[in-house]
């Protein structure tokens, strides 16, 4: 079998000597700059170049159904209409219960299902294996697998939900209820992401070293006690870093939506991500929506950073 | 000894750290609150000054 260096020296052997030369005599950062140019310009390209553009189109009546139309700079005037519409206001409102009911339900069903598969019982990864399934399965076939599951008439949920009940199964419906319908969507999120925080949270409880509920034991500390004192303090790192992957990705939470309710019955359900595909793709309103993405954007984007610094304090701790 | 000269409170990084993220917290709970349109209206103004505030202050040496 061939050695490295024998392996090394044939490719040096290899290498056409103009290209050998001009390599060598490269500094270590221009050979740094010459490996991650490329994924430099990519991401100028694909993040940055559309984010000026899309704060520059804010700042206009551009609608990209008009191409050829005179584009006028409206000023403020688009953020102004967003920040003074109750419609815009109401969607926020209804974007937010949905983040913090998902999140809230992730968290606490996630954590403890990782805390549960952490006992390594008979079958734990047998286990872990079927919990995860939903986290695979793309948003469009679960989206129209769950309408099947919510049918009053023949769908399933509703006889899961009469034989605990005793309700008629006939006598609700999920999708059509003004109460129920924002209710569905949590429940089929929280059904389709729970995995992805337990698959955190296992990571983080598997990282604690077994010694130290061994002295806890040793100290004759109750279970009750290594849990709040060992288990959670030492999980809350990866538990703070499921929930604002979680919080960013529902705040943007479109296709679950779309395909279940399409933001109604009347606006219950239409989060801001619904609201805006409406403006730029049904009205083209294109600067406006450009207006409203960046709200959304800058909204995100502060959270997440008073985020990351009350995550670098935990793990400080 | 002579102590070194403490910076002006505008220019310490953790306090105007901490005011960015009152100003972000301040501006997102009051985006998203559902008593008060005028406290919605303000909101994203709060929401950019926090923001912009917090890239620009964390960059202070501590």
């Amino acid at each position: 079998m061939a050695q490295p260096a024998d392996l090394i020296g044939r490719a040096a052997a290899a290498t056409p000597k103009r290209i050998a030369v001009k390599v060598k005599g490269m500094s270590d950062t221009a050979m740094a700059w010459l490996f991650i140019g490329p994924t430099m310009l990519l991401l100028l390209a694909i993040n940055i170049f559309p984010l000026i553009w899309t704060i520059q189109l804010s700042f206009t009546n551009y609608r990209a159904n008009r191409p050829n139309a005179e584009v006028e700079n409206v000023g403020l005037r688009n953020y102004e209409r967003i920040l003074t519409d109750p419609d815009v206001w109401m969607t926020m409102q209804t974007t937010a219960q949905f983040v913090l009911w998902t999140i809230i339900l992730q968290t606490v069903i996630g954590f403890a299902l990782a805390y549960l598969i952490d006992r390594k019982f008979r079958g734990h990864a047998f286990w872990t294996t079927v919990i995860l399934i939903p986290m695979m399965l793309s948003p469009a076939v679960v989206g129209n697998f769950w309408r099947f599951l919510y049918q009053p008439q023949i769908g399933l949920f509703n006889y899961i939900i009469s034989f605990f009940t005793g309700v008629e199964p006939n006598s609700f419906e999920m999708l059509g209820s003004v109460n129920l319908a924002p209710w569905a969507i949590v429940i089929v999120d929280t059904w389709m992401w729970t995995p992805y925080v337990m698959l955190i949270c296992l990571a983080g409880l598997r990282s604690i070293p077994d010694y130290i509920y061994e002295a806890a034991e040793v100290d004759r500390a109750s279970p009750w006690r290594q849990f709040w004192s060992i288990t959670l303090p030492m999980a809350l790192p990866f538990i703070m870093l499921a929930v604002l992957f979680r919080g960013i990705e529902n705040f943007k939470m479109f296709d679950m939506v779309v395909l279940l309710t399409g933001g109604g019955p009347g606006s219950v359900t239409e989060v801001a991500s619904i609201t805006l595909k409406r403006a730029a793709f049904e009205a083209w309103r294109t600067g406006y929506s450009s207006a409203f993405a960046i709200i959304l954007f800058v909204a995100v984007f502060g959270l997440a950073n008073i985020y990351v610094k009350a995550l670098n304090k935990v793990k400080e701790r | 000894m002579s102590e070194k000269p403490k910076r002006p409170f505008f220019l310490r990084r953790g306090p105007m750290e901490n005011t960015a993220t009152a100003l972000i917290a301040l501006g997102f709970l009051m985006m998203f609150q559902p008593f008060a349109l005028a406290l919605y209206t303000w909101s994203f103004i709060t929401l950019l000054f926090g923001t912009l505030m917090f890239i620009v202050v964390s960059k202070f040496p501590e």
